[in-house]
């Protein structure tokens, strides 16, 4: 597993989530300790060679795995659609094998290994953000819902779910006068569903949306697909 | 043609701010969203139309220069004049020679960004010569004295009240805000100035290369009265608006339309090869046509030449986050949202619009809803690179024509140049841009260490104990120093205790012993 360096720094618990989940799916989850980052933050600020040594310890850290599972659609995004780009013609080979194999958690689970039933009970009322570059990199919409529903979850759509939710990397550090009111449209049209938490498969987009929440008070809590799902596992 | 702005500031952080308080203004933008779905209608709809004129604007740029000598051939087998200019300023001059040549007073003008963009209303009045706008939302812009905020939408920054408020100044009575009735009105002002002016001005939509045939979307019939009552007609058309053949308009035609505003065809398509001839009743007796380059030849052959494919359906602004959010003033450039922060710093080499690239959450809504297929959001992360050594890179980053291009030799993102655009930057306070080799100092540092997992862990533990000491609380933070940009509106989450790469070894201490609980 490549936890993400804000899963491992800022939300270790889902992290442990993303674990459990996967060994209740049967897989024995490996976590290799030299792991870093993805390099995501240099590619988005317009520093490429930084992203680039990142994406070179990347690829030399996962090399060999059967599968990189990630808990985080825009991360994983980052190997499959910038590592080709990013790294030297020679290197093309391993990364597009490497790409090929890394996966976001609910991908993974329901598209890889078809282990959708974990044998976590959900019963709550949820609202689906989809995240920007899990669901425009790499076709992530169905995956996390098939899941929440497998648990028993109800799930209530809000307008606008394929909505960015304003966070975006380097832009929420810069333009927080767009990203705070792109977090307020977020939070009123999941709050207008009536749902009890606002669910990703991105950490950021969720920490960005409750540094908003926090400041408003608006909106259902921002959770994790893995911390929800892993909450009610027997 | 006044730039007045009605969110005005030195950067687009500084505009956007007043755009989100500013409550009419949001009100008139929740217009827009009934055009959110249009793009996508189009792509489920008509699977195969993104493909097919993806490919024919490939084609055109591919050999662009080549095509473009073709339709200046057509164009003069017509009969009419081409007239080539590599700037705004010599396209203006152009269209000047040709009114006071015959003697032009009084100008129709019908849509066009490209007039826009070389900004020929001033050219005119700058002249003595009075032109109009002869779009409705374009002539509201031109009474109002402000620039267009859309690029098919002009006024969609404002309220029907708000226009009706402001026509109603203009006519120096009180006219209802009530749409038909301002259209009924508009119409009654326009109307005799067509039959008045002594020179027609239009863009244009395409240009044909095979036939010479001038091509013109409207929905209000504006740009037929232009192109049939003047007895002169100037036509504007930036280079990349050649297409090869008649029958690529069977494709591209629809897709314009459908991606613009929804509709299978707009009310009006205007065909023009031609003056008028012999036996012919309407049409203008002269025609003109002025090629603008204004550096967009420059980019073939670059990254960026997938830019010139872009056909202005305004798709990628009614899907974006930050238009929606902020409006067009906001960028305070002829083209607004993702094609205008692509496309305002490489057509003006640099000069303009070094933060715009910066102003994206790189969703990739735009890459998406682009009817013609152009990596929007990857165009704007290689300009971010390409702009960081301020004016002269991007000079260089607009102008060099061996960029390899992706899939060949060198794929990597060109690295020339050091540090910053010209946009705020991450680590900073406010508005105060670090130098930009301490940028890249700082980005080369960082990547260093964590390539690294000491240094990684170091600095993760380092910021934990810096966050203590500012006082986080629970997990989150009000304020920090160097954070101004998130804190101005959120809070800041902060390390947990224990990192999970702490808890991971504490996991596999526990299971030595037999525990599986962590």
């Amino acid at each position: 597993m490549f936890v993400t360096c804000v899963v491992d720094a800022v939300t270790p618990e889902t992290g442990v989530a993303a674990v459990r989940l996967l060994e209740a799916a049967g897989c024995a989850v490996e976590f290799p300790e030299a792991q870093t980052c993805c390099g995501q933050p240099a590619v988005s600020a317009g520093e490429p060679e930084a992203a680039t040594r990142l994406a070179r310890h990347f690829v030399e850290v996962f090399d060999g795995y059967d599968a990189v599972v990630v808990p985080s659609g825009s991360c994983a995004a980052m190997v499959h659609h910038w590592y080709e780009r990013l790294l030297p013609p020679e290197w093309a080979e391993r990364v597009h094998a490497l790409s090929t194999r890394t996966y976001e958690l609910s991908q993974y689970l329901v598209d890889v290994i078809g282990q959708m039933d974990l044998g976590a009970r959900v019963d709550t009322r949820v609202t689906v953000h989809d995240s920007c570059h899990g669901l425009r990199n790499l076709g992530i919409r169905d995956q996390p819902r098939a899941l929440l529903a497998q648990a028993g979850a109800a799930i209530v759509e809000m307008e606008e779910p394929e909505t960015c939710c304003g966070f975006g990397g380097s832009f929420s550090l810069i333009h927080g006068e767009v990203a705070g009111p792109l977090a307020d449209a977020k939070l009123r049209h999941a709050a207008a569903t009536g749902a009890e938490c606002v669910v990703a498969c991105d950490q950021a987009c969720l920490l960005h949306l409750e540094g908003r929440r926090r400041r408003t008070g608006i909106g259902p809590a921002p959770v994790h697909v893995a911390d929800l799902l892993a909450s009610g596992l027997p | 043609m006044s730039h007045c702005l009605v969110t005005p500031g030195r950067t687009f952080a500084e505009r956007a701010e007043r755009a989100t308080q500013n409550t009419e203004l949001q009100r008139a933008l929740g217009n827009l969203s009934v055009r959110l779905h249009t793009a996508r209608m189009v792509d489920e709809r008509h699977r195969d139309w993104k493909d097919r004129a993806s490919a024919i604007r490939r084609e055109t740029v591919a050999d662009l220069d080549s095509w473009l000598d073709r339709a200046e051939k057509a164009l003069q087998r017509t009969g009419a004049t081409v007239s080539r200019a590599a700037t705004p300023e010599e396209a203006c001059d152009a269209v000047l020679d040709v009114a006071r040549r015959v003697g032009a007073h009084r100008v129709v003008k019908s849509k066009s960004m490209a007039t826009e963009e070389i900004e020929l209303g001033d050219a005119f009045a700058a002249a003595g010569i009075t032109s109009l706008e002869t779009d409705f939302g374009e002539w509201i812009a031109q009474v109002a004295g402000e620039r267009p905020s859309h690029i098919i939408t002009p006024v969609i920054h404002k309220t029907v009240d708000q226009i009706a408020a402001l026509l109603s100044g203009y006519a120096q009575r009180s006219l209802p805000a009530d749409h038909e009735f301002l259209t009924e009105f508009a119409r009654g002002e326009l109307r005799p100035h067509f039959l008045d002016a002594d020179l027609g001005v239009t863009g244009a939509n395409f240009v044909v290369a095979e036939t010479g045939t001038i091509v013109l979307v409207t929905n209000e019939g504006n740009a037929r009265l232009c192109t049939t009552v003047p007895r002169v007609l100037v036509c504007v058309a930036p280079v990349e608006k050649v297409v090869p053949r008649l029958t690529d308009l069977g494709v591209l035609l629809p897709l314009l339309t459908r991606s613009a505003t929804g509709q299978p065809l707009s009310n009006y398509v205007t065909m023009l090869t031609g003056p008028r001839r012999a036996g012919e009743v309407d049409g203008p007796e002269e025609l003109h046509v002025v090629f603008l380059d204004h550096n967009r030849r420059a980019l073939l052959g670059t990254p960026y030449e997938d830019m010139l494919a872009c056909i202005r359906c305004g798709a990628c602004l009614n899907v974006c986050p930050v238009y929606r959010t902020v409006g067009g003033h906001a960028y305070d450039s002829v083209y607004p949202g993702p094609m205008g922060k692509v496309l305002t710093p490489l057509l003006s080499a640099g000069t303009a619009g070094l933060d715009l690239p910066g102003a994206s959450t790189l969703c990739g809504a735009c890459t998406e809803a682009c009817p013609v297929e152009i990596p929007l959001a990857d165009l704007l992360v290689r300009l971010r690179a390409d702009l960081r050594g301020g004016r002269d890179a991007a000079r260089v980053a607009a102008g060099r024509k061996h960029v390899p291009r992706s899939g060949e030799a060198g794929r990597r993102l060109p690295g020339e140049g050091y540090a910053s655009p010209a946009s705020r930057l991450a680590l900073t306070d406010g508005d105060h841009a670090p130098n930009r080799r301490t940028r890249a100092f700082i980005f080369r540092t960082w990547s260093r260490m964590w390539s690294s997992p000491a240094g990684y862990r170091a600095s993760i533990s380092v910021g934990r104990a810096a966050a203590r000491l500012f006082g986080a609380k629970a997990g989150w933070m009000r304020r920090a120093p160097g954070t101004a940009g998130w804190t101005s509106t959120r809070d800041l989450p902060v390390p947990a205790r224990h990192s999970f790469r702490q808890r991971w070894r504490a996991r596999t201490r526990v299971s030595q012993r037999g525990d599986e609980s962590w």
